[in-house]
């Protein structure tokens, strides 16, 4: 009975299907965007979406790519993997030929192995986790942005040489994006042998206290603190921490880069350190993208708006250069072309992850990241 | 034995228990005269931080600054809750008080959920940052290493609140009527006590002890958002549960019994464990004493 109810909710999907497909016809290019457009990290999501919309604005106006003209799919996946799942199952049951997406790394390892099956090549301005493209499990994976440990060794590195930390104390949110960090922070503070890691623990998100925490903070005597987590947590524990008067400095992953961070944590974010993508306002596409941006919508892009409108151009310039949007074809030539971009001149290596992109270090001053150099 | 650490443990325990204590107390008095977990106490925690976050913004606004800010944010918080309270009991609940038990328990999810999303959809679903509204104390000094300014204001506050709430429920009224209501209500009504108007009186004492809480700890956290009533509402009710629920002191008791517990467990084992000593402690109370620590066992009467 089950068994027969299910085939018919398959074949009335499938109808469904083919009765809307003719609308959108075969002579569009069809790029999903997924990340959080809702939900309290949508504004990591948000950019993402925006940039992508301007790009595909521009292509269509200069008549698409191989006389097609290229169509979003928007998709909200809040940055939760249960809905990601959902997401990409109804993004390649609407026949999406590409995704740029998703954007948190959690969200985006749940989603790909639907992508995989149905070989869609997904590329990500943001999801960071070293595995996605390091453990060769997701060959349909690429990413304009470099992954985590990269970022954590600079993180680790900025620590023990800048800040010239002999006890580290290492925090995270215990997710996916956040652990990972700090795993790999661990690894590099513990294999330099320079700094000694005095304190290596999970939080609770969203708990209401770490007060806990922090007097271990204290306790232990550490001299800097290297977070790996989301902005809402940063702040929390900064907050307290402040009001505590303990004045450790505070290193974060990207994941705190970002306005969401400097608006809660208002002047508690001053002097945090945070590692980032690297400045890429140098590149004349990037100025031009910003400026055009700023001219739209009136204000500064968000966090992997630049990752984002990169991963656009090399997705679609792969279209152009495979011809079409052929599996194989498109994944050779995102690994073979280069292309010109708001992150500088990128290709992909052999795991899926850009060659040229980077980190910096950045400090919060006058309520504004700034490089330090 | 590090002592300093040790006291230092003890008291963010002892802070974070008492808000715990002050949001259970609502959970308790609602269990302890209709029988009813009102699971929208949380949201109720999470409107009392919200209400004080906007008149604190406007206020700021208006050029409005200093010490006074807090008292007058918190009064309408606390004000709006007791309304939501009162509403919400007339709305999700008094149509239900004579059916089975489930059904308004189910209403209290619904009406959980409603809030929840209702907040989110008429303010916003981001964090929002809660603005410093208790100065430092400068005589505190080196003190601050046990408790910041705010853990000293939230101690005050809490303690002078559950003097006030025992004081009255022995003395008054209203709480004789409460206590009268709880042990039988249909006795109560017989003798000429409003009933109706003891139920609403305890959602409404209960949502502004929620208010007091939600204020407290977003002026402590620096942050709010929808969600933050969820969580809060699972640990407070836990400890009611724990201290016995429908039992006063017990809420009080089972309040600081979980904070010290989480406290001490995140300092000395691992703050990534922080939940499981909580529920862990829940589950070993539960099994040595089914009523938990302060409640009296009752007969189920067939």
């Amino acid at each position: 009975m089950q068994e027969s109810n299910l085939v018919k909710l398959a074949a009335a999907a499938f109808v469904a299907a083919a009765l809307s497909a003719p609308a959108l016809a075969a002579d569009t290019i069809k790029i999903g965007v997924a990340g959080p457009h809702t939900g309290d990290l949508a504004p990591y999501g948000l950019p993402s979406k925006d940039a992508a919309e301007m790009v595909v604005a521009d292509v269509n106006a200069k008549g698409g790519i191989n006389g097609k003209k290229v169509e979003l799919m928007i998709a909200d996946d809040q940055c939760k993997p249960e809905i990601a799942t959902n997401v990409a199952t109804k993004l390649v049951s609407e026949g999406v030929n590409l995704v740029l997406g998703h954007v948190c790394s959690g969200a985006t390892k749940a989603a790909l192995g639907i992508y995989k099956g149905a070989k869609i090549i997904t590329i990500s301005p943001s999801a960071t986790n070293p595995p996605l493209t390091k453990s060769g499990e997701y060959p349909n994976f690429y990413r304009t942005i470099a992954p985590d440990d990269d970022q954590a060794m600079l993180a680790a590195s900025f620590a023990t040489d800048k800040l010239n930390a002999k006890k580290v104390a290492i925090l995270h949110d215990k997710g996916d994006y956040g652990k990972g960090f700090a795993d790999f922070a661990k690894e590099a503070i513990e294999k330099g042998g320079k700094a000694k890691v005095v304190m290596y623990e999970g939080i609770q998100p969203g708990a209401m206290d770490y007060s806990a925490v922090i007097q271990k903070l204290r306790k232990e005597g550490a001299d800097v603190l290297i977070f790996g987590g989301y902005h809402p947590e940063a702040s929390k524990l900064l907050s307290l921490m402040n009001k505590r008067k303990i004045n450790v400095p505070f290193i974060g992953p990207d994941g705190i880069k970002g306005d969401g961070f400097l608006k809660i944590a208002g002047k508690d974010a001053e002097g945090v350190y945070a590692t980032g993508p690297m400045d890429v306002s140098k590149y004349p596409l990037n100025a031009k993208a910003r400026e055009e941006y700023k001219a739209k919508y009136g204000k500064e892009p968000g966090t992997f708006f630049d990752q984002a409108y990169a991963a656009m151009l090399a997705a679609l310039n792969a279209v152009k250069v495979a011809g079409s949007t052929d599996y194989e074809a498109l994944g050779k030539a995102l690994k073979s072309s280069q292309v010109e971009t708001t992150v500088g001149k990128i290709k992909f290596d052999a795991k899926g992850d850009a060659e040229g992109v980077g980190f910096a270090v950045y400090q919060v001053k006058n309520g504004a990241f700034a490089e330090v150099k | 034995m590090d002592f300093q650490y040790l006291f230092e443990l003890l008291c963010g325990g002892v802070v974070k228990g008492s808000i715990y204590a002050l949001i259970a107390l609502g959970y308790t008095m609602v269990y302890g005269i209709i029988q009813l977990i009102n699971f929208a106490h949380g949201e109720i925690y999470m409107i009392g931080a919200f209400v004080a976050f906007i008149v604190a913004g406007v206020l700021t606004l208006t050029g409005y600054s200093g010490l006074g800010i807090l008292p007058l944010a918190a009064l309408i918080a606390v004000i709006y809750a007791a309304a939501y309270g009162y509403t919400l009991e007339k709305i999700a609940y008094r149509p239900l008080r004579n059916a089975p038990r489930l059904s308004p328990l189910i209403s209290a999810i619904g009406a959980s959920i409603f809030l929840m999303n209702y907040v989110q959809l008429v303010q916003t679903p981001d964090f929002l940052p809660f603005p410093e509204l208790v100065p430092d104390f400068e005589f505190l000094g080196d003190l601050t290493q046990f408790m910041s300014s705010v853990d000293v204001v939230i101690l005050a506050v809490t303690t002078v609140t559950m003097i006030a709430l025992t004081v009255l429920i022995k003395y008054t009224r209203i709480g004789k009527a409460m206590r009268a209501t709880q042990q039988d209500m249909v006795m109560a009504r017989l003798v000429g006590v409003n009933v109706d108007r003891v139920i609403s009186a305890t959602f409404i004492i209960g949502s502004v002890l929620a208010a007091i809480g939600g204020v407290l700890i977003a002026s402590r956290t620096g942050q709010i958002n929808s969600a933050i009533g969820f969580m809060a509402g699972i640990k407070a009710f836990t400890a009611a549960v724990l201290g016995g629920i429908g039992n006063i002191p017990g809420a009080v008791l089972g309040g600081l019994v979980l904070g010290v517990a989480e406290t001490f467990g995140a300092g000395y084992i691992s703050s990534a464990y922080e939940d499981v000593f909580a529920f862990g402690l829940l589950v070993l109370i539960l099994i040595l004493r089914p009523a938990g620590l302060l409640g009296k066992a009752v007969k189920q009467k067939v």
